[in-house]
């Protein structure tokens, strides 16, 4: 049995339903993202997980009991803000200690465990700071402490980076996971930042307008994204409308240009119209399986990666005949220029059909 | 846990309504029992009617207007000018302007009286006429931290550094600039000011009583003193004007001052 | 050719413009002020006395000023614990979103109606004749009246300082209350804390500075108050202001430099009363930042 089983999770405000029918298990030490757009329902799922909101329907059951209607101080939840909200008449050991303060820990046990912490997130010399003689990061780094001091079932963030410089992001999550890791909690972790989620977690939620689209490893959902939403949502992805040839072996028709795919057509009649898509990094030069004729509109220098945009021939100025593809920088062998015909080529099994 | 607050709170906001709202509701009921056994508005009729307050009422909103004028005029330029050129002096200048709230009304008239006394260098107490300038420069001390916050914050929403230096690269002069552009952009915030100034001075009692003026507060408290029915319709009109003017000031850009009032 | 020190001549021009306020406020603030004091150490003669200060401590005087500060005092801490109460309950009460608004646009005029008409109101309340006195006697058989209550007195005029005071309380401290971050609450929820303890150890030690300065600015504002005394009470209450006004009209204490003396000790104890305050607001601002 799932350690955190959420079923059918519903939330209805006033005039809207910002949850729809959510469900999902996760196992025990696990570590999900939930991640999609502002407005998307993962923020509201989460409240509704620590407590701060009471789902209109459905269940969730930590740890084999069932916590839907239980109040959040009697949950024993971990949660980090997006804006620490560390107590600010509080010094750092005081905050950390707060939750075995509050459990009427003894003293003792109580500065041991805190000084554990202290060590755990590197900041033993703070810990007689106050919140405002600290910077973002280190605040943040205590929130984490003040929030897993407690030894709770779940940890829960709540977009906990996007107030953070964009280097204390990247060092803080690896922090995170690292930290997570160690003390082996289950944790859901909720951002809108793909790159965070993609990097850290064991699996994703891609949710949008208060439905999970899919959920899977992040190489699942970045390389077989099964809706167009999440498709568009995680990297850059060409997206071209294309019209379907013959099901059974999986021909379609791109921009006039015949093309294969491996992937499963089933469910979509010849003549049918659909929308594939490629990523950057599966086009090349050259003239392998699929083959497009295109003209180079743009070459942009991203450092060690280029992003040449071209235009499919014959159907420039309309939509769905732009292709991106990214090639390695390699000084010797220079990126073709500006207004050169070139021929594009990808796999059939990079070449995905989009719900 | 959630409900709780609701009940608590309703009944926190229960008490505390009908302590304001009562002697607001007493007072106008009162001031229509002049007439025994029904109710009417012979008091209001009786002191409309009074020459003493036609006289002590027109004389106080006069006062009030030369308050304002003298107001305006001694601190849009003092805060324009400090927040352009003279920033170090800026604490010091708040600081003065606070100083009113600190120091008690009737210790500012008391000084006044010692100091502009018959006997003194500058007799102000000399004369009616020069006891009302004292009069009006006693309520632009009153009314100077709330003027002077007003603009002050008006001066800092409009961004005053880049305005004048716009007007001053299309070859406006310094008072061009003062009175062209700067005070067109500010007139919500001096309203504000004003009406405020208004509310303080119509009913202000302490400096005008020590300075034997006529003004309208002395002439409400002989009233208390000697009417029965008269004092509540007086005090439901102060609290009309109080209202209208506080309301105005709403209408013309919110202020969060709120005067300690006597 | 030498260069021109230009950096002289603006500022000089500059500090030009402060001039008239500069002689506004010495004229009709600073220099008033300074001249009671001053009158405070001197005798009849000009010479230097405390002779006026000890007088201070006399029974009249003395009296007086125990009046006075019990007045502010439980004027200021009636009015910080109920507007504190209103506050709470507008901010954090979960009532229907227009209440705070609307208590906070009273709250501003309410704190402006003082002086004479607030007296007269307070009479048409609980004075003899009044509208509770008598609805009290007519509904529910209660004279308070019988009681030793008049609103003539102590307990009255504390009741009618109230209705300025907790406005202003409200208007100080709503920003405060506003200022506590609902994910502190959120967070001491998961910590298992109960309401209890969220108010014992996060919100009030986060409030009481501003709780504090707001009630010493209560404090201050009651103590100098002089027109609702005057009208409700006149002399049969002898506070500090009351007796103030009675020796600038007519020199009761036969003694003008007592009469300067007891503006200084309005002064100082209203002073104090700010200074207190201001220190604790930029306390409660640091912490914020």
């Amino acid at each position: 049995m799932a350690f955190l089983e959420i079923s059918n999770l519903q939330k209805r405000f006033a005039g809207h339903t910002a949850v729809h029918d959510f469900s999902i298990d996760i196992d025990k030490g696990e570590f999900v993202t939930f991640l999609g757009p502002s407005g998307c329902g993962k923020t509201t799922i989460l409240r509704m997980l620590a407590g701060f909101e009471a789902p209109s329907a459905g269940n969730i059951v930590f740890d084999g009991k069932n916590v839907t209607h239980v109040p959040t101080n009697q949950r024993n939840v971990g949660m980090v803000f997006q804006s620490y909200a560390l107590f600010p008449n509080m010094t750092v050991a005081e905050n950390i200690g707060f939750g075995l303060k509050v459990a009427n820990m003894a003293k003792p046990t109580m500065d041991a465990r805190v000084k554990e912490m202290l060590a755990l997130i590197k900041l033993d010399s703070l810990a007689d700071r106050y919140p405002w003689q600290m910077s973002g990061g280190q605040q943040q780094r205590v929130a984490l402490a003040r929030a897993i001091a407690n030894k709770p079932k779940v940890l829960l963030l709540d977009e906990p980076l996007s107030a953070l410089d964009a280097k204390i992001r990247i060092a803080l999550r690896e922090e995170i996971r690292v930290l997570q890791r160690a003390l082996d909690i289950t944790t859901v972790f909720v951002t809108h930042d793909q790159e965070e989620a993609l990097s850290i977690s064991d699996r994703i939620v891609v949710l949008n307008e208060g439905r999970g689209e899919q959920i899977g490893t992040p190489s699942e959902i970045y390389n077989y994204p099964r809706t167009r939403f999440v498709a568009s949502f995680i990297g850059t992805l060409n997206q071209l409308p294309a019209t379907v040839l013959d099901a059974g072996t999986g021909i379609l028709s791109i921009a006039g240009h015949r093309a294969t795919t491996s992937q499963p057509l089933g469910g979509l009649r010849n003549g049918q119209p659909c929308m594939v898509a490629i990523r950057p990094e599966a086009i090349h030069f050259g003239t392998d399986k699929n083959t497009m004729a295109a003209v180079v509109d743009e070459v942009n220098f991203l450092g060690s990666i280029v992003r040449i945009r071209t235009n499919v021939a014959g159907l420039e100025g309309e939509a769905g005949a732009v292709i991106s593809l990214d090639v390695f920088n390699d000084p010797n062998q220079p990126p073709p220029q500006r207004g050169a015909a070139v021929t594009l080529c990808f796999s059939s099994e990079n070449l995905l059909v989009l719900a | 846990m959630k409900s709780e607050s609701r009940l608590g709170a309703w009944i926190a906001m229960a008490i505390g309504t009908a302590y304001f709202l009562l002697p607001l509701i007493a007072t106008f009921e009162f001031s229509l029992r002049m007439e025994r056994g029904v109710y009417s508005f012979e008091a209001y009729r009786v002191v409309f009617a009074d020459p003493q307050f036609q006289t002590t009422f027109g004389y106080s909103i006069v006062m009030a207007l030369a308050t304002i004028l003298l107001g305006i005029l001694l601190v849009v330029p003092t805060a324009y000018w400090v927040h352009l050129r003279l920033p170090k002096l800026r604490p010091i200048v708040e600081f003065i302007t606070l100083l009113p709230l600190v120091i008690p009304a009737i210790v500012i008239v008391f000084g006044y009286l010692r100091m502009y006394n018959s006997s003194a260098l500058i007799p102000l107490t000399g004369s009616e006429r020069a006891t009302d300038f004292l009069l009006v420069c006693s309520y632009v001390t009153l009314s100077l931290p709330y003027m002077y916050r007003s603009v002050d914050t008006g001066l800092r929403t409009i961004d005053v550094r880049t305005l004048t230096e716009a007007a001053e690269v299309l070859g406006a002069n310094r008072a061009t600039i003062l009175f062209r552009v700067i005070f067109p952009n500010l007139t919500s915030a001096i309203l504000s000011g004003a009406f405020l100034t208004f509310a303080i001075v119509i009913g202000e009692f302490t400096m005008a009583s020590l300075l034997d003026r006529p003004a309208f507060g002395p002439y409400l408290q002989l009233i208390g003193a000697n009417r029965a029915y008269e004092p509540s319709a007086l005090a439901v009109i102060a609290f009309i004007i109080t209202w209208a003017s506080m309301g105005l000031i709403n209408v013309f850009g919110r202020s969060k001052s709120a005067k300690p009032a006597h | 050719m030498p260069s021109q020190p230009a950096a002289r001549k603006p500022v000089n021009l500059n500090i030009l413009g402060v001039v008239p306020f500069a002689i506004f406020a010495l004229m009709f603030l600073i220099l008033p002020t300074s001249t009671l004091m001053v009158g405070a150490f001197q005798d009849a003669n000009g010479h230097f006395t405390l002779e006026n200060l000890r007088q201070l401590f006399d029974t009249n005087v003395r009296d007086a000023y125990w009046i006075s500060f019990k007045i502010s005092m439980v004027s200021s801490m009636g009015g910080g614990v109920l507007g504190f109460i209103l506050a709470w309950a507008a901010v954090l009460g979960k009532l229907p979103a227009w209440i705070r608004p609307t208590l906070l646009t009273f709250s501003g005029v309410a704190s402006n109606f003082a002086g004479v008409p607030l007296a007269f109101a307070f009479l048409s309340t609980l004075g003899r004749l009044g509208l509770v006195t008598v609805l009290l006697r007519s509904w529910f058989d209660i004279n308070i009246y019988s009681t030793g209550f008049s609103i003539l007195s102590f307990v009255g005029l504390t009741i009618t300082y109230l209705y300025f005071q907790i406005p202003l309380m409200v208007l100080i401290v709503t920003p405060a209350l506003e200022g506590l971050k609902k994910e502190w609450r959120e967070a001491c929820d998961c910590l298992g804390g109960t309401t209890f303890q969220y108010w014992r150890f996060v919100a009030l030690p986060v409030l009481w500075p501003s709780i504090v300065g707001a009630t010493l600015l209560l404090f201050a504002n009651a103590f100098g108050a002089v027109a609702t005394a005057y009208a409700l009470t006149g002399s049969a209450l002898n506070i500090v202001p009351i007796m103030l006004y009675a020796q600038i009209r007519g020199d009761v204490l036969h003694n003008p430099n007592l009469g300067y003396a007891m503006a200084l000790g309005m002064i100082v104890i209203t002073g104090l009363a700010n200074t207190g305050y201001m220190v604790l607001r930029s306390r409660s601002d640091k912490r914020r930042a």
